[in-house]
Parts: structure tokens; C-alpha cells; sequence
């Protein structure tokens, strides 16, 4: 019963649904970034009703679940006719949409806590010598704080990166085609107990595998200078 | 006030549902977080151990539960532990389908998503340990034992509590994912109040608002825990 055939034809329709899923997590990191980003500058901003907001945005999103987050999206918003009667209702109407959203929505506020631990790690002195030198403001931010910054924030970069890959199986939850969901329908379909969750989770693995991989390979051309130099 | 009946604790409300929910929300993850602790404190004593092959498996358990969807992981234990569990009912000769418990279920799920991390966060509480100390308990003729219990475990505990109390936020959350077992935990039960009453948005929200305001108080838990185990040591001027 367990034959090769099964397990290749299980493997080439969760390859298919990889899309679904790396469209999602792709999407969300990349919108995540942006917010992420404007909340970090909020929370730095040093004016105290923005960096107030910023600071419930971040409790508010890091504090409940995900799957939460995506039924408040997907079930709760849809259920008010003023909305489904809106201009928001071509957006909203469609899964996929609701699922980029929400993942986009949970990622920023992690990323802001990076992004913003990042800000705090640039050594003062580097700040301090860039503005004796006459530089201020985006040249500043350009040319001295974002470097530093990136560097320090890629280990805990890679890491929510890649919790947001095993985060997108949830959006099987709300009739998107996933690799997840495909699994469970092959597994509900032929009933074959483990195979398709098996294949489905390699597939996972190696994902995640490969952006580990990618974050090390990216972590050390940033870092020159701390490769040993006999190396 | 349409909400305030529909969150109440009357006839038509689901508040007592929602806070039943919130109850085994706390349950299952303290299970999980247990579980995950006896896991995870061996799979660091494996690493440290210095036997190769033990150091490799509990490496290969971290990696492979770190890189894998929690869903997928719910769904593995569940469906897995319900078939070993009747095979091995058939064995002892009990016919037909033997269900695990969703709550065993439920709780091994998230706690070998969270054994896998805390294995990390024990290991590192124990090279914090201050190697003169441990020379010392030896110096004045400790078993292993009671060094391990007088020594390490205490210090262990005291260096690991923040990195636990992340961990703890992990496992409330990932909780939620168990509702698709059918466990009533306070998503599922979310899940069940917006379902029969068609009002998703007050549901879910409330459902989150419950969440939030675990993991706050927890958060202030484990602050309060950190603040008294550490307060005989030296603090760094900050």
C-alpha cells in the first residue's frame, strides 16, 4: 500500500502548495518589516502618546496568539455587514488576503522589538564620532546606525523569520491551500495516517533549513571584520 | 449593551464558557511546560554530558521540533499518540480505536515544542554556574547527588527563570493551536461561543483580550520570581 508512487505523488502536490505557503510568509515578513519598522521609530521617537502607542501595539500583538489574531481578521471582521459593504471588502473578502494581513500584523510587532534592541546596540561612540565629523540625520542613519543595526539584528532576524514560516501553517485553518492543509487532505483522502504529515513536515524542515542557512551566509559577508583573519 | 448579555454570566451568556476555557488554556500549558522542563533539562544534560552519541540525539530532537510547524506538530502527537496508544491496547488484547485523552495529547504537543527550546535555556543557566562553586561542593566532599541539589539545581532554576518565562509565553500561545483537537481550551471555546451565536468579532476579541491578559500577568510573575531569586547577587551598575 505504502508504495514509492504515493509518497512521490504526495511530495509533488505539496511542492505545488509550497507556493501558497511561501507567498504568505513572504508577504508578511516583507509588510511586517515595514510596520515593524515604523513602530520601532514610534517607539523611539521620544514623544510619549506615539511611543505609548507603539508600546500597546507591540503588547497587544505579542501577547495573544496568532490563530487569535487570524479569526478576529477572517471570522470577526467579515461578520460586520458595514464592511462587507465597504471598499475594505475586496480586500478582505479573499483568504489569502486575511492571512497575509494577519501574519503581517503578528510579525511586525516582533520585528519592532528587534529593530529597536538593534537601535539601542549601536555603541554611542560610533554616533558620537559620525555627528563630530558633521553628519546628521538620514546620512547618519544611512551610513552609520542602519549598518550596525543590521548587523546586530540578524540572529534574531533569522529566528522570527523563520518561527513566521512554521507560523503560516495556521492559515490552513482558514481554507487556504497550504502545504499543511494539502497534508491533511491527502491524509483525510486516502487515509494513510502519517505519510503526507511526514513528507509535509520534511518539506518544512528544509525550508527553514535553507533560510537558516541563507541568514549564516549573509551574517558573515556583513561581518568582515570579525572573520579570523588566518581563515 | 448587546455585548455585555453576550460576555455575561447569564442564561445567554458565554462568559463562564470563556473563563472555563482560560482554566484549561492554563492547564494545558503548565502540563506542557512540565513536560517540556523533563525534556528539556535532559536533552541539556545530554549536550553536556560529553558522550557523543547522547550530545548528538537530544541536538537532533532540539533541531528537529525548532524547525517544524507547531500545527504540524499538534497534529503529529495527536494522531500518533492515539495510534500507539491502541496498538499497544491490541497487544493487551482491547479491540478497537483507543483515543489519547485530547488533554495528554494536547499538553505532550506543546511540550516537546517547548522541551526542544528549553534545553537551550538549561543549558545555558548551567554554564552560568560559577565553575568555583562546583570546586568547591567537591572540595569539601559532595556526592553527586546532593551537589546536584544543593549546588546546581538551586542556581540552575535562579539563572533560568527569565528564559523560562519567555518559553511560558510561547507555550500559552501555542496552547491555542490545540483547539483543532477538540480539547476546550480558550480558543476552542472562543470558537464554540461564535459559532452557535454568530458573533465571531465580540468572541474572538474577548478571547483575546483573555489571552493578553495571562500572558501580562504571567509576565509579572516571572518578573517578581527573577527579582526575589536573584536578590542576593551582586547587580551590575547600570
Amino acid at each position: 500500500m505504502m508504495s514509492l508512487d504515493f509518497i512521490a505523488a504526495t511530495f509533488m502536490r505539496l511542492m505545488a502548495a509550497l507556493q501558497v505557503t511561501l507567498s504568505v510568509w513572504a508577504l508578511s515578513v516583507f509588510i511586517g518589516a515595514f510596520i515593524g519598522g515604523g513602530v520601532a521609530w514610534m517607539r523611539v521617537s521620544g514623544v510619549k502618546p506615539v511611543e505609548w502607542l507603539a508600546r500597546a501595539y507591540v503588547f497587544v500583538f505579542r501577547g495573544t496568539p496568532l490563530l487569535v489574531q487570524l479569526f478576529i481578521v477572517y471570522y470577526g471582521l467579515s461578520s460586520f455587514p458595514v464592511i462587507r459593504g465597504s471598499v475594505f471588502w475586496l480586500f478582505l473578502r479573499d483568504a489569502f488576503n486575511c492571512a497575509a494581513l494577519s501574519c503581517a500584523l503578528c510579525t511586525a510587532a516582533y520585528q519592532s522589538e528587534i529593530f529597536r534592541g538593534a537601535l539601542a546596540g549601536v555603541p554611542h561612540g560610533q554616533v558620537e564620532a559620525a555627528r563630530a565629523c558633521g553628519m546628521s540625520g538620514f546620512l547618519l542613519f544611512r551610513r552609520v546606525i542602519f549598518p550596525i543595526a543590521l548587523r546586530q539584528a540578524l540572529p534574531a532576524y533569522s529566528t522570527e523569520v523563520i518561527s513566521m514560516v512554521k507560523a503560516t501553517a495556521l492559515v490552513s485553518l482558514v481554507t487556504l491551500w497550504d502545504v499543511m492543509s494539502v497534508a491533511l487532505k491527502i491524509r483525510n483522502d486516502t487515509l494513510v495516517t502519517y505519510t503526507p504529515l511526514l513528507i509535509a513536515g520534511a518539506i518544512y524542515f528544509v525550508v527553514n533549513y535553507l533560510i537558516a542557512r541563507a541568514f549564516i551566509f549573509i551574517e558573515q559577508w556583513l561581518s568582515p571584520h570579525l572573520r579570523s583573519r588566518s581563515a | 449593551m448587546d455585548w455585555l448579555t453576550a460576555l455575561g454570566f447569564g442564561e445567554r451568556g458565554w462568559g463562564p464558557a470563556l473563563l472555563q476555557g482560560a482554566m484549561m488554556t492554563l492547564f494545558v500549558s503548565g502540563a506542557g511546560l512540565a513536560i517540556g522542563a523533563a525534556l528539556g533539562s535532559l536533552v541539556a544534560w545530554a549536550k553536556l554530558s560529553g558522550v557523543r552519541i547522547a550530545g548528538a540525539i537530544g541536538e537532533g530532537y532540539a533541531a528537529l521540533f525548532r524547525g517544524l510547524p507547531e500545527l504540524l506538530v499538534v497534529y503529529f502527537v495527536y494522531f500518533g499518540s492515539s495510534a500507539l496508544l491502541t496498538a499497544t491496547a491490541h497487544l493487551l488484547g482491547v479491540e478497537g480505536f483507543v483515543g489519547v485523552p485530547a488533554f495528554a495529547a494536547g499538553a505532550l504537543a506543546v511540550g516537546v515544542i517547548s522541551g526542544s527550546y528549553q534545553a537551550e535555556v538549561f543549558r545555558g543557566a548551567f554554564l552560568a554556574v560559577a565553575k568555583g562553586e562546583i570546586e568547591a561542593a567537591r572540595a569539601v566532599g559532595m556526592g553527586r547527588l546532593l551537589m546536584f541539589r544543593r549546588i546546581i539545581a538551586p542556581q540552575v532554576l535562579r539563572y533560568a527563570i527569565p528564559g523560562l518565562g519567555n518559553l511560558w509565553q510561547v507555550a500559552l500561545k501555542d496552547s491555542s493551536l490545540i483547539s483543532v483537537t477538540g480539547l476546550t481550551e480558550l480558543m476552542r471555546a472562543s470558537q464554540l461561543a461564535s459559532n452557535s451565536t454568530h458573533k465571531p468579532f465580540t468572541y474572538y476579541v474577548a478571547g483575546g483580550a483573555l489571552y493578553l491578559l495571562l500572558t501580562a500577568f504571567s509576565d509579572r510573575v516571572f518578573d517578581f520570581a527573577e527579582r526575589r531569586a536573584t536578590r542576593g547577587m551582586r547587580r551590575e551598575a547600570t
